[in-house]
């Protein structure tokens, strides 16, 4: 029933949208006509969006909300954030109650196209992962034979766990907790030898350990999770503008523009940079913003690179090795086409 | 004849005086008898009494270790809370409920505005005073301190905005040109005459100038006074809009529940009068809603108004995220309040009715003055219970994405800058702590009530 109300309500705006053919954006004007960005984000997630002592909210996630913000009002603080659950994320988007949700979505098939959503981009290559203690002297989940693995009951984990050691034709024995916290609770207490989850949590829960340092992550990933910001459909000049604010901080790393050189960047006589940062050429009119946007993203947000560090890497408690979400010149899958 | 004998007999062994009274023997008197009495009086008696022994053996001085001695009470991030680092067994982390507090009491109201929220805290508490202390003096103030100037002013200071501030300034000329009016009135009473009669006027004459009109007057000069201390500090620092998305933590724990008690009470009242109405509309419409809202959950209520709302109300229309529950809650727990108050209501002896009536007084006079009074006293417990199970419910609203004071905690568990072991056993102490309090609180103060309001009824 929510889907079929989901669906038609975004056929009516396609529908609006198509007879309009103009290139301003409905859901860009209706952002600048309440002047504040409604992003739905989580519920709390650390390194992906948490509220601090003082209640401001930081995160990967969250600095893209505030890059979007930044591009369209100069001001990341133009944002608010509507926590939303697992359950009823996709609602809200659908029924317009938030413009933009970046709550560590995972980007399918299915929700890309039935649900009539559209996918931003990836902002964070996840994948499932595993935890040993490191007395165990192992370094790679094939050594696992015979193991005992602690996970969460019904969830896509298990069956992902099912998948990987089937097809590499190790034994193994599962031992399945309703919850999260029971899960890490029994591989504490040596119930099992390992623990799983997605790897960015896996990094979380270690924290909670008594003795995080006597335990190791180790390094395969065994399932795609791919997580990013998304939009409904029928709107293509928001999904342009959301899309672009995550490659601009992508690409921002990649030339080497920081929060802090950012002010610098816009004397520079190299012609990719003079085009990042709006002095050459009109790229930020197309999509209804300023020719600077992408200079406004990196001046209050930071590029890529700084925003992971800061919020799950070394600069952070998590210290989550760069790894897949490397750039793409570094080893690694961020990857945005260039700006011209 | 036999008497005589007895007084003038010279046996040694009769004694004359009294004897000295004996303290009472150890099985009836003393805690030896008390203990035998309560705790060991029959065979399952002495099996419960060790039983909960047992219990509390084994419990008691683990929890006492974990919360108070092993526990660390200062500290900056989790290396304070951490045995390893510590070089001790580390119980709860009140470092961590410390550090955090000020996040747990205002969620993400902007730190540089939350003296408004302290305001409304300081208001909501002298009302709170006003009205359940017996003695307290100029209950008939306390009520429209209560029920007018604070909800208007807790609106005004939170949210702010510029219509705030106009709409402060509003009240403010009225209550100023009020106040001139009352001074004129006081001056030259004959240009009310043909409002109050000529009796009344002669009465008011009588007075000395600054004692007439004196009841509305003190009104008028106390609103003149809040509003103008509001509008005093909201043109000062200013009142910028603060989003309803940001507020969190006890404030909206405590919104929530005010708003429910202060609105269920009076609404349950209304429905369950017309629940018994002999008019059909009236009464059909009432049973609908009081049936449908008891026969729906609580957080259906909720994700009908968050989640599915939304998407037939344009955007624009749809009324605020935090105002949703709210109406959502009043209305939820005015049903069973009706429900509650009809218990009371069924509980009421024909005659009184019939006294009533036969005293001339009309519906809205007999249910006034003679009905519900005694009506709402029998079933005080129950509008008690109905009041604690809201202010527990309150907490349901975390599933549509408000950050109450129980969210607050919840998310405070995931930070990477305080997560160790004990973490959250700390935070859900707390948040025991917090709402054992208030519901206790209540429930005591309901004791007391009853027994003020029984005390005609002991024989």
């Amino acid at each position: 029933m929510k889907q079929v109300i989901g669906a038609a309500l975004v056929a009516v705006t396609a529908a609006i949208c198509a007879g309009g053919a103009s290139a301003q954006s409905p859901t860009l004007a209706q952002v600048k006509s309440r002047s504040i960005l409604h992003c739905g984000s989580g519920t709390g997630l650390a390194g992906f969006g948490i509220p601090d002592q003082q209640g401001n909210w930081s995160g990967m996630d969250v600095d893209v909300c505030r890059a979007v913000a930044s591009a369209i009002f100069n001001d990341p603080t133009k944002v608010k954030f509507i926590p939303l659950s697992a359950k009823d994320r996709f609602t809200s988007l659908q029924s317009g109650e938030v413009d933009l949700l970046s709550r560590t979505t995972t980007w399918t098939i299915s929700r890309d196209t039935a649900l009539g959503l559209n996918f931003a981009g990836i902002n964070y290559y996840d994948g499932q992962g595993f935890m040993v203690r490191k007395k165990l002297g192992i370094d790679s989940v094939l050594k696992l034979a015979g193991a005992s693995i602690c996970t969460q009951q019904g969830t896509t984990t298990e069956l992902n766990l099912a998948d990987y050691f089937r097809s590499n034709k190790i034994k193994y024995e599962v031992v399945a907790f309703a919850s999260n916290q029971e899960t890490v609770k029994a591989y504490e207490a040596g119930r099992c030898d390992a623990f799983t989850t997605d790897a960015s949590g896996l990094y979380a829960e270690r924290l909670t350990l008594s003795n995080p340092e006597d335990h190791m992550v180790l390094p395969e990933i065994i399932s795609k999770e791919p997580l990013g910001p998304v939009v409904r459909h029928g709107d293509d000049v928001w999904l342009d503008i959301v899309k672009w604010s995550l490659f601009a901080m992508i690409n921002a790393e990649e030339l080497g523009i920081t929060k802090a050189n950012a002010d610098q960047m816009l004397k520079s006589d190299n012609p990719e940079i003079k085009r990042f940062v709006g002095t050459e050429g009109k790229f930020g009119e197309p999509m209804g913003l300023t020719n600077d946007w992408a200079y406004r993203i990196v001046k209050h947000v930071g590029n890529y690179g700084e925003s992971f560090e800061r919020n799950v890497g070394a600069g952070s408690l998590l210290k989550i090795a760069r790894g897949q979400n490397a750039l793409w010149s570094k080893g690694g899958l961020q990857y945005a086409p260039p700006i011209r | 004849m036999t008497d005589a004998t007895t007084e003038m007999a010279p046996y040694a062994f009769v004694r004359k005086e009294t004897l000295e009274q004996q303290p009472a023997p150890l099985s009836v008197a003393g805690p030896l008898a008390w203990v035998r009495q309560h705790l060991l009086s029959s065979p399952l008696n002495i099996a419960l009494t060790l039983l909960c022994l047992y219990l509390v053996v084994d419990s008691v001085p683990g929890l006492i270790r974990f919360y108070f001695l092993d526990a660390v009470w200062t500290g900056t991030s989790r290396d304070a809370c951490l045995a390893d680092k510590v070089g001790r067994p580390v119980g709860a982390c009140w470092a961590y409920i410390a550090d955090r507090f000020q996040y747990f009491i205002y969620g993400s109201y902007p730190i540089n505005q939350r003296w408004r929220v302290n305001i409304v805290f300081v208001m909501f508490a002298l009302g709170i005073v006003w009205l359940l202390w017996t003695s307290a003096p100029k209950k008939k103030l306390g009520i429209f301190f209560f029920f007018v100037l604070l909800p208007i002013s807790a609106y005004v200071l939170l949210l702010g905005g510029p219509g705030a501030e106009r709409f402060l300034s509003i009240c403010l000329t009225l209550a100023l040109a009020l106040a001139a009016l009352y001074l004129i009135l006081s001056f030259v009473p004959q240009l009310v005459r043909f409002y109050i009669g000529e009796a009344a006027l002669g009465v008011v004459e009588q007075l000395p100038i600054w004692k007439r009109f004196f009841g509305p007057k003190q009104l008028v000069l106390f609103a003149l006074v809040v509003l103008g201390f509001l509008s005093l500090l909201a043109s000062n620092p200013g009142l910028p809009r603060v989003d309803t998305g940001l507020w969190g933590g006890m404030t909206v724990t405590f919104l929530i529940a005010a708003v429910g008690i202060v609105f269920s009470l009076p609404l349950g009242v209304v429905l369950a009068l017309g629940r018994r109405s002999r008019l059909p509309i009236i009464q059909l419409l009432s049973v609908i809603f009081i049936e449908f809202v008891r026969g729906v959950p609580l957080i259906t209520v909720l994700f009908m108004a968050n989640t599915m709302l939304p998407l037939f109300v344009p955007q624009e229309y749809s009324p605020d995220r935090l105002l949703r529950p709210l109406v959502g809650v009043a209305l939820f727990a005015a049903a069973y309040m009706a429900e509650v108050v009809r218990g009371g209501l069924q509980a009421m002896p024909k005659g009184q009715y019939e006294g009533a009536m036969s005293l001339g007084l009309g519906y809205w006079s007999m249910m006034r003055l003679i009905i519900l009074p005694q009506a709402l006293r029998i079933v005080i417990p129950g509008i008690v219970n109905t009041f604690i199970g809201l202010f527990k419910d309150t907490t349901l609203v975390t599933i549509v994405g408000i950050f109450d004071f129980l969210r607050t905690i919840e998310a405070t568990l995931v930070d990477p800058t305080w997560a160790t072991p004990t973490t959250r056993s700390t935070g859900y102490a707390f948040a025991a702590i917090f709402y054992f309090l208030c519901c206790w609180g209540m429930s005591r103060y309901s004791i007391a009530v009853e027994k003020r309001l029984a005390a005609g009824q002991k024989r």
